[in-house]
């Protein structure tokens, strides 16, 4: 999270901060990870359009319901690094708590959905449908689960009282970055996945 | 030759170095060690990790050599037995994957590590403890995918079965081909050795994604004052745009392998065909990684050639930007093309043909770097020492390497080509006789000022001689073989089809270049053992790495240069007044150093028994389970640790007559 070794005598010459440059790097890594589930599972959805009929299993309300909520993390996400910038650490703590909070409810309604899913009999081994849709939006929960991982140890060392300022600012700002790409990517799998299933 | 920047000095002590501080965990920093080993488990220099890539990479590039010489020596005449079928197909995917992701891309990554932050000026990497992280992901890497010869070598000598998902089969090293083709990657057909394969390349995918956009930030933020983008060395313009393509073209073969091996573990059906899944699928994702990683392969070797010609020409490179330029366009258009890798699977004629032309296109940039290299050459007062030799003679067999490539770019004619002896001369042509003599360029270039010796003998010219000579002694006549019907990937072969004297003339060829490299190997160890001191720019080079110390300190620079125009060091020794370099004032407050860490060694080691938990899980060994668990516990401690114990750093101050 912070190994900037040259806070002294870095230069910066495209005026971002390595961190930042590095966390976008991997953001546009990561979009190549879903770009290719993604189409992975719409190539073989066009392949197969008759194979299987996801809209009875689908629940949109409640899936409606937690991308709602992923997005309002995401909201105060966007208030948390506000309040770093202006070091306020008790408005940070707040809002970060917000957000786990709300991240833990999105887990909690994937983990109900999938639960729901094997017994109704859609499984990893159920032809390809299963195998994808269960590995794109696994993948995306374990992004989900790692941001929270993440979130939790911050929230806990900004009370160690060696929250440096300046250079938290850029991590915390580097943790939602992160955030908004795991809830951008969020909205494509709802709408690819789920929503577009409905277009009769 | 005129003085060079740094007046040569005692290297440099710690004589007023401050203590480093103590962590935020509480604990000291493995800061100026009196243990060598633990000196260099923990180091963040960027030119220690560099140098560890390097010998870790001539290491495998003998393994790999090995197993090759075991094909060529079972191929010699027909019907041979040397060894059995199975074993051949294994020898042949772990040569493949050898080469490519233990031998070249770890010696790029040497290159890439000990040269870019020299040449921009930078004290180090711009996350030096993730550089290090790549480093002994690498080596973890490397690590689990040769463990399946030792299991192999268990199974062999009856004290391991195989049982659980993979009960009853005894293929305990990769044998499917480096490619991996669905659905011979499915448990019905492969043993364990296909897990360890996928295990092994994802580990080694997480060690290039880390060290990639290390590099990109390095080049993009830590560039020198003065140094512009337009005034950068062409082997970091280079760095820059092969660590691009592994951002982008890693993820396509990390998902295709995670869905092989939820194919494998949990029987799903992304390439099953029987459950609807399309083995095809994985020929293209595949092929989106396959051929961006080509140029991965190849783009840090025309880095290499664009400094050397250059320096043993006198004369800049011709044509910089275009040079860049090219660069730029081979690795946009490496990610347009990968579908000619399986013109033979019934694309269809739009995607054959479209696919046909952008392949053509690609051989314009090349085409343009091949009469850049060839114009710095024309009038320049050429030198030629060893490094110059092996560039020249990239340029000749890169040239025919890329000659055949161009052939198969037109889908009928590669519709005969493909899968034959013709395709393995294509491309052991562009990777040896481009990538490997390159490299082999670059090391006689640059290990005067890695270790800072001078090399003395005349051995080059020997390694040089016998390395082009095997190398067309092997693979020209392979290309005659193709076109008379020798499919590749043959254990053996029946005498009267008129291959038994190519494949002897072949054999004998692989010897001829495998003698060379250990002669190559002899010349560094008697350079490390018999070398005289180098000095600072013993080439009367261009660049800014031959401006300070050989080796260079661990803090590079004792000022931070301003850069004030391209071939900085050339201009400084030889230009007008106004382009000397000049330096940074930097105060009083010493070097800022980055501290050493455990923590990066810790979070890769969790790799080893994650990776080996999985792959002896499907060969049923009993709680491998838990054994996975504690690697992925590992790495998130480290992780963890890592980013809670912060960079740290210490300062030094170099003396007065070190500046």
């Amino acid at each position: 999270m912070s190994d900037d070794a040259h806070n002294n005598d870095s230069h910066h010459n495209l005026m971002v901060d390595n961190k930042k440059l590095f966390m976008w790097l991997f953001l546009g890594s990561d979009c190549m990870f879903f770009g290719t589930m993604i189409s992975t599972h719409l190539i073989y959805r066009k392949l197969y359009p008759e194979s299987f009929d996801p809209t009875s299993l689908f629940s949109l309300e409640l899936t409606s319901f937690s991308t709602f909520i992923l997005l309002m993390s995401s909201f105060l996400m966007a208030l948390a690094v506000s309040a770093m910038h202006k070091s306020d650490i008790k408005s940070f703590r707040r809002n970060t708590l917000g957000v786990i909070f709300f991240g833990l409810i999105f887990l909690a309604c994937q983990v109900y959905e999938f639960t729901e899913f094997v017994h109704e009999g859609l499984t990893l081994k159920s032809g390809t449908f299963g195998s994808t849709f269960f590995m794109l939006t696994g993948t995306h929960g374990v992004h989900v689960a790692i941001g929270l991982f993440w979130l939790t140890c911050m929230y806990f060392y900004s009370f160690t009282g060696k929250m440096d300022p300046h250079e938290s600012a850029i991590d915390v700002e580097v943790a939602g970055l992160y955030w908004h790409f795991v809830d951008i990517v969020w909205i494509i799998i709802f709408t690819v996945i789920y929503l577009i299933e409905f277009i009769k | 030759m005129s003085s060079s920047l740094t007046e040569p000095t005692a290297p440099a002590t710690h004589d007023h170095a401050l203590k480093p501080e103590k962590s935020n965990l509480g604990l000291m920093r493995p800061d100026h060690s009196k243990s060598v080993i633990i000196d260099w488990l923990t180091t963040v220099d960027h030119k220690k990790i560099g140098i560890m890539y390097g010998a870790m990479a001539l290491f495998f590039l003998l393994v790999g050599g090995l197993e090759a010489l075991i094909i060529r020596a079972q191929l010699i005449v027909p019907e041979n037995d040397l060894v059995s079928a199975e074993r051949y197909n294994q020898l042949f995917t772990m040569h493949g994957t050898t080469m490519i992701f233990l031998a070249i891309m770890p010696l790029n990554a040497a290159f890439f590590n000990f040269l870019v932050p020299l040449q921009i000026g930078a004290r180090d990497v711009a996350f030096p403890r993730i550089n290090s992280f790549s480093l002994w992901a690498f080596v973890a890497g490397a690590l689990v995918l040769n463990f399946s010869w030792l299991m192999q070598a268990f199974s062999e000598l009856g004290w391991f079965t195989a049982s659980g998902p993979t009960a009853g089969m005894t293929d305990f090293v990769p044998g499917m081909g480096w490619f991996g083709y669905a659905p011979l990657t499915e448990r019905q057909f492969t043993g364990v050795g296909t897990d360890f394969w996928i295990m092994g390349l994802q580990i080694l995918g997480i060690a290039s994604l880390s060290a990639a956009m290390n590099f990109i930030a390095t080049i993009i933020n830590m560039r020198a004052p003065g140094m512009k983008m337009m005034r950068l060395p062409v082997f970091t313009w280079m760095t820059l745009i092969v660590s691009l393509l592994i951002v982008f073209a890693f993820p396509a073969i990390t998902i295709a392998l995670g869905q092989l091996m939820f194919d494998r573990v949990f029987d799903t059906s992304f390439f099953q065909v029987a459950q609807g899944g399309q083995p095809i699928l994985w020929q293209h994702l595949f092929w989106i990684f396959g051929h961006p990683e080509v140029y991965i392969l190849v783009l840090p070797a025309m880095g290499i050639v664009s400094e050397v010609l250059p320096t043993f020409s006198k004369k800049p490179l011709f044509g910089y930007s275009i040079v860049v330029f090219s660069g730029a366009v081979i690795g946009f258009l490496g990610f347009a093309v990968w579908s000619h890798h399986m013109f033979t699977t019934g694309l269809g004629k739009v995607a054959t043909a479209a696919f046909s032309l952008l392949t053509m296109a690609i051989a314009v940039p090349t085409g343009v770097k091949i009469f850049n290299w060839i114009g710095t050459l024309w009038g320049g007062r050429v030198r030629f020492d060893a490094p110059m030799i092996f560039s020249v003679g990239f340029i000749w067999m890169f040239m025919m390497g890329g000659f055949s490539g161009i052939m198969h770019s037109a889908a009928p004619a590669d519709a005969q080509q493909q899968d034959s002896y013709f395709v393995i001369a294509h491309f052991h042509y562009v990777a040896i006789g481009g990538i490997l003599l390159a490299s082999i360029s670059g090391l006689y270039f640059w290990l005067p000022k890695i270790l800072g010796k001078m090399w003395a003998g005349k051995l080059s010219t020997w390694v040089a001689i016998l390395s082009t000579v095997g190398l067309n002694v092997t693979f020209f006549p392979m290309h005659f073989l193709g076109l008379i019907g020798m499919p590749r990937r043959t254990h053996t072969y029946l005498s009267g089809f008129g291959w038994d004297s190519y494949n002897m003339v072949c054999s004998i060829g692989a010897f001829i270049l495998g003698f060379s490299i250990l002669l190559f190997v002899i010349d560094i160890i008697l350079l490390m053992t018999k070398g005289k001191p180098a000095g600072n720019d013993p080439w009367d080079a261009r660049t800014l790495e031959w401006a300070t110390t050989s080796p260079p300190r661990s803090y590079n620079f004792a000022r931070t240069p301003i850069i004030p125009a391209r071939d900085a060091l050339w201009e400084h020794k030889h230009g007008a007044e106004n382009r000397k370099i000049t330096f940074v004032d930097e105060g009083s407050h010493g070097i800022h150093m980055p501290s050493q860490s455990w923590m990066p060694f810790v979070a890769s080691f969790g790799f080893i028994p994650l990776g080996l938990g999985l792959c002896l899980m499907q060969a049923g060994v009993a709680y491998m389970g838990y054994v996975t668990i504690s690697g992925l516990v590992i790495i998130t401690l480290g992780a963890t640790l890592w980013a809670i114990e912060g960079p740290g750093g210490y300062h030094i101050h170099p003396k007065e007559d070190e500046i």
